[in-house]
């Protein structure tokens, strides 16, 4: 291939893998965006998500594109039940105390998942794990494609769920003012539980879409939680398009600075990125919050 | 005899808005000095700028003489200024003698004498029997007393008072009156924003009033009192004249 | 006020004559490496306890404490009892580095909490990249058991001489909390802009303690170096010891002396026996159930007791002394 062939190609997958990221981070930017919270446990939901496309798989032989519908409702009614009936009591309403529940429970899921499946690897074998698609003279990966594509139709039924659902304004009413929109009458504990299933659900469509060509170990959602958080930080905490603009750039950032660096260095590109927009930017940050 | 607080041209803005244009005071040495004003007039604001917790966009503050405009809010702390908020902030996890001690640290590094200092600030202000209390379980009025106790024990030589008695009842009010004199009477010069006009006419030995960002007047409170620019500032344009043939007829 | 100092004095004592009572190397080995949680743990608590500024990446310094004791012995031959103090002066330095960037920079809350996470994931990811380190492969300290070397023949020496950098920690803790430098950092972490207002130089003091903080918690990691002799990335580097370093105070009692080492005694005991018990249940060892057990007990101490053991304990007392 030719050096600019191969830029291509990590370019695209970069902007690929990015899409997917991007529906990792819209979980966690809406949670931030009404609740005003850091989900610590973002990263291990999405570990559980996997291994539950993963057991849908091996043990029960549903394909990972039959089973999105399903576990997406099975994740938002547990995100709805871990956040009304969990963290929202054992918290006091104290952010700092959130940020410990978070932590917590994303180290009982990570460590329970290691317990049941030990540390080893698993993949899923479906048919068209490798098919390919052809583009002048790249190839691209078919699931990678559906992930691609799937991410963006999900951020469009967000923000329409968003913009034109009762639900979603009640959301929007809390996110704004939440002293306000219970004066309204707007039920807030039902309001945030939603949130955060909204942000479960998000994280079982992207399980479902990474799997094919992914792979699943009890710490792979660690991987994905700081290059979240990081697109978080860059698209502005809340932003929906911030969320995937966001992703797609660091999905190439990482993409192209492991074609230079190397793997394992290569992910260094993605923290430094997220400490340096933490430290130049704490004042956008916090205009998030006021 | 000098002024120890000299403010001159502070313009502060927020975006658009000009919270404090150009504005200018002087507070004397052992003096009781007013700021009042309608709401949202920029008393607030120019406190802070006095304090050093934000900076102006133009403008300067000198202190006993000094340059100050540049430093920050710990370092006046340390030259002589003290400040209490508007919205009380007790560190709500120490005790009423943790709280002024943390004050009184600033000029007694040792636990001993800090702690015997803040006994005797707390004494002062009226806490006494409080002192072991968290502070957290204060009253209001508990808790505008340690404001100011905790900004005395720092042994300030200008002290600024944000609305110490806004939330409090007349009795309360009357309470805390001999309370400001009396730190005063020990040397320490005070700056006060207030809206209870009762306890400005009968505390400060000059008012300055300002308006809408601009400083309209400054004079003894009878003097206030009687200026008709402050009345319109109050009462809307037009409100002097009013009330001046309101008297006529 | 030197009564206050007495409870240090028992609890060290007791500690003291604990390998005196057995002959397991297994339970010698479990009470240092206990201890060495513990020591971290007490650095963590200056800064998150006393200073309200949570860290998730202490292991950053952990993980310094520990490279620096190692390479400056295996690269530059120095002697373990100078590397010691050189180890944690490294540790002291990379945490005022990263006090000074972040503080600097405002971040409090999550914030802080993420920034410190990924600083030590950068430095988890260089150590494993580098030749330096000795990479994936890790580093060995060689074993040659004399004193002189830090080497004992018997597990109770080393044990006994973690216990003393503990002991010191609990002195500093207790000298620090009634100290002004103490009440500074209480009052920051309170509120910080009435701290501000008596005089308070809060960016100096976050900083203080951050590295005072960081400097025991690499203390810690040149011990665990020292005790186990091998490090890899993921040991020194790993998040392992991020979570252990704060949970153990939070658990005890945050921002109190004996908080990290009464968390990190229940903690750890409650890890092993939640171990040995499932092993035995399952015929075989699980990994992670320890820490499943971790979780649980910190969304059970944030939600029922927010002053940890030692505040549960002196509420029962209260109740108990209370006339019926």
């Amino acid at each position: 291939m030719l050096p600019l062939d191969i830029f291509l190609s990590a370019m695209a997958n970069g902007l690929m893998m990015g899409a997917v990221y991007a529906l990792v981070a819209l979980g966690l930017t809406l949670v931030y965006g009404v609740l005003h919270i850091i989900n610590f446990a973002h990263g291990a939901t999405l570990t559980a998500a996997m291994y539950a496309v993963y057991v849908a798989h091996a043990a029960l032989g549903v394909d990972p594109y039959l089973a999105l519908p399903g576990l997406a409702a099975i994740f938002f009614a547990l995100g709805y039940m871990v956040q009304r009936w969990v963290i929202g009591p054992a918290s006091h309403g104290d952010d700092s105390n959130i940020l410990l529940v978070t932590l917590g429970l994303s180290i009982i899921m990570e460590n329970a998942l290691l317990a049941g499946f030990r540390s080893d690897t698993r993949s899923i074998d479906v048919p068209y794990g490798f098919s390919v698609v052809e583009v002048g003279n790249l190839f691209l990966s078919t699931p990678k494609l559906v992930a691609f594509a799937g991410s963006f139709v999900v951020a469009a039924l967000l923000w329409l769920l968003l913009a034109r659902t009762d639900t979603g304004r009640a959301i929007r009413a809390v996110a704004k003012e939440k002293t306000g929109a219970a004066l309204v009458g707007v039920r807030v504990e039902h309001i945030y539980a939603v949130t955060f299933g909204l942000g479960a659900a998000c994280l079982a469509v992207a399980a479902c879409l990474l799997m094919p060509t992914f792979l699943v170990n009890p710490r792979i959602g660690n991987a994905f939680v700081l290059v979240a958080f990081t697109i978080v930080v860059l698209g502005g905490m809340g932003s929906i398009p911030g969320a995937l603009i966001g992703g797609l750039f660091v999905g190439v950032v990482e993409s192209l600075s492991g074609l230079y660096l190397g793997e394992s260095l290569g992910q260094i590109g993605i923290f430094l990125i997220f400490i340096l927009v933490l430290l130049a930017r704490p004042t956008g940050l916090f205009g998030a919050r006021a | 005899m000098s002024a120890l607080l000299q403010v001159r041209g502070v313009t502060m803005r927020f975006g658009g808005l000009v919270a404090v244009d150009d504005a200018a005071l002087d507070v004397a040495p052992g003096t009781i000095t007013g700021l009042i004003g309608p709401n949202g007039a920029g008393k607030t604001t120019l406190f802070t700028v006095i304090a050093g917790f934000q900076t102006a966009n133009a403008g300067s503050v000198a202190f006993a003489g000094e340059d100050v405009t540049a430093l920050p809010a710990h370092t006046r702390a340390l030259r002589g200024i003290a400040r209490t908020f508007q919205i009380v902030q007790p560190f709500a996890g120490l005790s009423v003698r943790e709280n002024i001690a943390v004050g009184a640290f600033l000029r007694h590094p040792s636990r001993g004498e800090a702690m015997a200092r803040a006994t005797a600030v707390g004494e002062a202000v009226g806490l006494g029997p409080l002192l072991d209390r968290p502070a957290g379980a204060l009253t209001v009025a508990g808790r505008k007393r340690l404001e100011m106790a905790r900004a005395l024990a720092t042994e300030p030589r200008l002290l600024l008072l944000d609305e110490v008695l806004a939330g409090l009842n007349p009795s309360e009010i009357r309470d805390m009156l001999p309370v400001v004199r009396r730190i005063r009477d020990d040397g320490v010069t005070i700056l006060m924003v207030e809206h209870v006009m009762q306890a400005v006419m009968s505390l400060c030995d000059t008012v300055h009033v300002i308006a809408q960002g601009r400083m309209i007047a400054h004079g003894t409170p009878a003097e206030i009192a009687r200026d008709p620019k402050v009345v319109e500032a109050y009462l809307g344009h037009g409100a002097a004249r009013r009330l001046a043939g309101g008297a006529d007829a | 006020m030197r009564s206050s100092y007495l409870p240090i004095a028992i609890a060290v004592a007791v500690l003291a004559v604990l390998p005196l009572g057995t002959s397991s190397n297994t339970t010698l080995n479990f009470l240092s490496f206990a201890l060495i949680v513990a020591l971290a743990a007490q650095g963590w608590n200056i800064l998150g306890g006393y200073g309200g500024q949570f860290s998730f990446g202490h292991a950053a310094f952990f993980g310094t404490g520990a490279y620096g004791m190692a390479l400056l012995q295996v690269r530059f031959g120095i002697n373990p009892w100078l590397a010691l103090p050189l180890a944690t002066l490294m540790g002291a330095a990379v945490g005022a580095a990263i006090g000074a960037l972040s503080f600097r920079a405002r971040l409090r809350g999550s914030y802080f909490a993420l920034v410190t996470l990924a600083f030590a994931e950068v430095f988890r990811i260089l150590a494993n990249a580098w030749g330096f380190t000795g990479g994936a492969a890790g580093v060995l300290v060689p074993l040659r058991i004399e004193a002189a070397n830090m080497q004992f023949a018997d597990r109770a020496t080393f044990y006994w001489l973690v216990l003393a950098c503990v002991a010191a920690g609990l002195v500093l803790t207790q000298a620090m909390a009634r100290a002004r430098f103490g009440a500074w950092l209480v009052a920051v972490r309170e509120n910080e802009e009435a701290a501000r207002a008596l005089g308070v130089d809060s960016l100096a003091v976050k900083l203080r303690a951050i590295t005072l903080s960081s400097g025991i918690t690499a203390l810690a990691g040149g011990l665990y170096a020292q005790k186990f002799l091998y490090l890899d990335a993921g040991i020194a580097y790993g998040s392992w010891i991020s979570v252990e370093a704060l949970l153990a105070p939070i658990i005890g009692g945050l921002g109190t002396v004996f908080g990290p080492l009464v968390g990190a005694l229940v903690l750890l005991g409650l890890g092993e026996a939640t171990k040995i018990a499932l092993g035995h249940a399952l015929g075989g060892a699980v990994p992670g159930v320890d820490l499943v057990v971790f979780g649980v007990l910190l969304i059970l101490c944030v939600a029922f007791a927010p002053r940890g053991l030692l505040g549960l304990g002196a509420n029962v007392r209260r109740l108990l002394r209370r006339p019926v």
